[in-house]
C-alpha cells in the first residue's frame, strides 16, 4: 500500500486543537478524526456551537481542487450529492502553511454496513437515489469519477444517499482524476478512463456487486466474463443481472436509462430475494411472462412462441378436416357412381 | 500562454545502483534540461533495504520529481498516480514563475486568496489535460525484478490507458537496464501507444548488475535525439519551452 508518512505527521492534529483562519479569521475546535484518504485528513470539528466537517492537506492544490468541484455543486440546482461548502482558508502553523475546507457535516453509516444493517429491502431504494443524484450531477456537465461504498453515507431520518469525497470529480469529456481499481471500468479492461456518465455507471454496477462480497474480489482473467460468473455465484444479485451487466458493458448512455431499468425490476419482483433462477414449467402464462422479464435480455417472451404454435396447432386440425370432408365427399361419389 | 510540453523519466526499481555513475547526480542533470524523474521502488514481501531507499528518494529529490515506494500489488495504481502527480507539479511550478512576474518575487499560488486560487486551479487542471506530455520508461531488470516484470507491464499498460483518456498527446519510450549488451538498452522507441510493449516484455532477459546512473544518462540523450530529428524534419526550431524547476 501507499506511504505517506509525511502526510499523516504534518495534518495531524490532536482533538481540542483550535485552527484560525489566515483570511476569514474563523475559529474552529478540532473534535476528532473522521478519517483519510490519500488527499488529506477530515476531522469533526466545532463552530459557532454548530459541528462542521474539517478537510485538511498538505498539498494545498488538491484543496482547491476539491473546493473548485464543491463549488460549483452548489451551483447545481436541487443537487444533494455532496456536502456543501462552508469555508475555505489555511491554517499558519509553525511547519508551514496548510490549507484547508470546512463543509457539512454528513452524519450516518457507509452505504455497505447501512444495508447490512437494514436489510437488502433498502438495496434498491438507494441505488435509485443514487442514479438520480448522478444524473443531476451529468446533465451539468460532472462525472463523479471515484464513486465507492466508502465514498458513500445513508443520512437520516429518512434514509439519503449523500457522498463525501468529491476529490474525483472530473469535467465530462476529460481524464478521469482519482479511482479506485475495484469500480475502475479500465482495471477490468471494459472501457476508456475518459470521463462520461457511463464510467459512474459501471462504478455504480460495481457497487451492487460490491453489496454482495464485502471484501471485493481480485481481477483474475479480468473482463466481463469473470464480473458475469462472480454475479451468477451470488443469488443476491441474479434479480439485478440484467441490469448490472449493461451498465458493466457501458450500454447505458445516461443514469436514467439505468434508473428506469432498476425500477421497473424493482416494482416487477413480488418477493424482493426469491426469483426463480429459470423460468417455470406452469401454465400460468402471467407468471411467466415476468420471471422472463427478469432473466433474459435480448430473446423474446416464449408465451409469444407458445402462442403461435397453438396457432400452427389450429391450422393443421383445419386443413386436416377440409382434407377429410373432401375426401368424404369423393367417397361418397364414387360409392354412388359404383352403386 | 504555456505551450511547451512536459516530459518526465519514469524508473521503477526494487534496490540500489551498484555500477557507473551516481544516479542522483545524474538526476539532478535531467532537471537541469528540465526533465523530472519520479522512481517507484516496488516491493514485494522483502522490504527496500534502507540505501536503497535513500537512494530512491535521492533521485526524485534531486531530479525534481516524485517518489514512491509501493508493494507490488499497488504498483499500476502507484505509477499513474506518480505521473499525473508529478505533471501536475511541473506545471504548478511553470504557473508559479508566471505569477511571480506578474505579481512579484515572493508570490506563488499558496501566497494568493483562496479565492483567487480557485481560478488559477482550474488554469493547472485545463493544463493537465491538454498538454503534450513525453515519458521515457526505465526498468530495472536486475535478476531480483524477473517475478515483477508482469506486474510492471500491467502497470504501464495501465498508465497508458490512463493518460490516453486524456485530451493532449502523449508519447512514450521504454528503456530496460542492464541490457543484453550494453547497461541500457532501447525495447521501446518513441510511440504514441504503449500496447507493443505486451510482446517485447515476455521476451526480456534479466541480469546482474543495476547500472542506474548510466541508464538515466542514455535516457537523457534519447530525448535529445528525438528533438533533433523532429526539428530536422520539420525544418524549423521548434521552440521548447525548457524548464528548470
Amino acid at each position: 500500500m501507499m506511504m505517506n508518512h509525511s502526510l499523516k505527521s504534518r495534518c495531524k492534529v490532536a482533538p481540542g486543537t483550535v485552527i484560525t483562519g489566515k483570511w476569514h479569521s474563523n475559529k474552529y475546535t478540532v473534535l476528532k478524526e473522521l478519517g483519510y484518504g490519500a488527499n488529506g485528513i477530515v476531522y469533526l470539528a466545532k463552530f459557532k456551537n454548530s459541528q462542521v466537517a474539517l478537510k485538511m492537506s498538505d498539498n494545498g492544490m488538491s484543496i482547491t481542487s476539491e473546493v473548485n468541484v464543491l463549488r460549483s455543486f452548489a451551483k447545481v440546482q436541487g443537487s444533494t450529492l455532496g456536502p456543501s461548502l462552508l469555508d475555505v482558508d489555511d491554517w499558519n502553523t509553525k511547519t508551514g502553511q496548510i490549507s484547508f475546507y470546512t463543509m457539512e457535516y454528513i452524519q450516518g453509516a457507509d452505504l455497505l454496513s447501512f444495508i447490512q444493517n437494514k436489510g437488502k429491502s433498502w438495496t434498491t431504494v438507494l441505488f435509485l437515489q443514487l442514479l438520480n443524484d448522478l444524473n443531476t450531477l451529468h446533465e451539468n456537465g460532472w462525472v463523479f469519477g471515484d464513486l465507492k461504498p466508502e465514498n458513500l453515507i445513508v443520512t437520516g431520518p429518512s434514509p439519503k444517499i449523500r457522498c463525501i469525497d468529491v476529490g474525483g470529480t472530473t469535467i465530462k469529456g476529460r481524464a478521469i482524476k482519482e479511482f479506485t481499481e475495484f469500480y475502475d471500468r479500465g482495471y477490468w479492461g471494459l472501457g476508456t478512463r475518459k470521463a462520461d456518465p457511463a464510467y459512474d455507471l459501471f462504478a455504480v454496477a460495481m457497487i451492487m456487486i460490491n453489496t454482495a462480497y464485502p471484501n471485493r474480489f481480485n481481477k483474475t482473467t479480468g473482463g466481463i466474463l469473470q464480473l458475469r460468473e462472480a454475479i451468477r455465484k451470488q443469488k443476491d444479485l441474479h434479480p439485478f443481472e440484467k441490469v448490472i451487466v449493461k451498465a458493466l458493458e457501458g450500454h447505458y448512455t445516461n443514469a436514467v436509462q439505468m434508473r428506469t431499468e432498476l425500477m421497473s425490476l424493482a416494482l416487477s419482483r413480488q418477493n424482493p430475494g426469491s426469483v426463480p433462477k429459470s423460468p417455470p414449467t406452469t401454465a400460468n402464462p402471467k407468471d411467466t411472462n415476468q420471471s422472463q422479464k427478469i432473466n433474459y435480455t435480448g430473446s423474446p417472451p416464449k408465451t409469444r412462441q407458445n402462442y403461435r404454435k397453438k396457432k400452427k396447432k389450429g391450422r393443421l386440425a383445419e386443413t386436416f378436416i377440409i382434407a377429410m370432408s373432401i375426401a368424404l365427399l369423393y367417397f361418397l361419389y364414387i360409392f354412388q357412381k359404383l352403386l | 500562454m504555456y505551450t511547451g510540453k512536459i516530459r518526465q523519466i519514469l524508473l521503477i526499481t526494487d534496490g540500489c545502483s551498484n555500477q557507473g555513475e551516481d544516479p542522483i547526480a545524474m538526476a539532478a542533470l535531467a532537471k537541469e534540461q528540465g526533465i523530472s524523474v519520479n522512481v517507484i521502488g516496488v516491493m514485494e514481501q522483502d522490504v527496500i533495504d534502507e540505501k536503497g531507499m535513500i537512494e530512491i528518494e535521492g533521485i526524485a529529490m534531486s531530479g525534481g520529481g516524485v517518489s514512491q515506494i509501493v508493494y507490488a500489488q499497488a504498483l499500476s495504481q502507484t505509477v499513474q498516480m506518480v505521473t499525473r502527480k508529478a505533471m501536475t507539479q511541473t506545471i504548478q511550478g511553470v504557473v508559479n514563475r508566471e505569477l511571480q512576474q506578474i505579481l512579484g518575487r515572493s508570490q506563488t499560488i499558496e501566497d494568493l486568496p483562496p479565492e483567487k486560487r480557485g481560478e488559477v486551479m482550474e488554469v493547472v487542471d485545463e493544463l493537465g489535460e491538454t498538454v503534450e506530455l513525453e515519458v521515457l520508461i526505465l526498468v530495472d531488470t536486475s535478476a531480483s525484478m524477473k517475478h515483477k516484470l508482469p506486474t510492471v507491464k500491467e502497470a504501464l499498460l495501465d498508465l497508458s490507458l490512463s493518460l490516453n483518456a486524456r485530451t493532449g498527446d502523449n508519447q512514450f519510450a521504454v528503456f530496460v537496464f542492464p541490457g543484453k549488451k550494453n547497461d541500457v538498452e532501447k525495447i521501446l522507441d518513441w510511440t504514441p501507444k504503449l500496447q507493443s510493449l505486451t510482446s517485447i516484455f515476455s521476451q526480456l532477459t534479466t541480469g546482474g548488475i543495476t547500472p542506474t546512473g548510466p541508464a538515466i544518462r542514455t535516457a537523457l540523450s534519447s530525448f535529445h535525439s528525438k528533438r533533433s530529428l523532429r526539428s530536422l524534419m520539420t525544418g524549423d526550431d521548434e521552440s521548447f519551452l525548457e524548464e528548470s524547476m
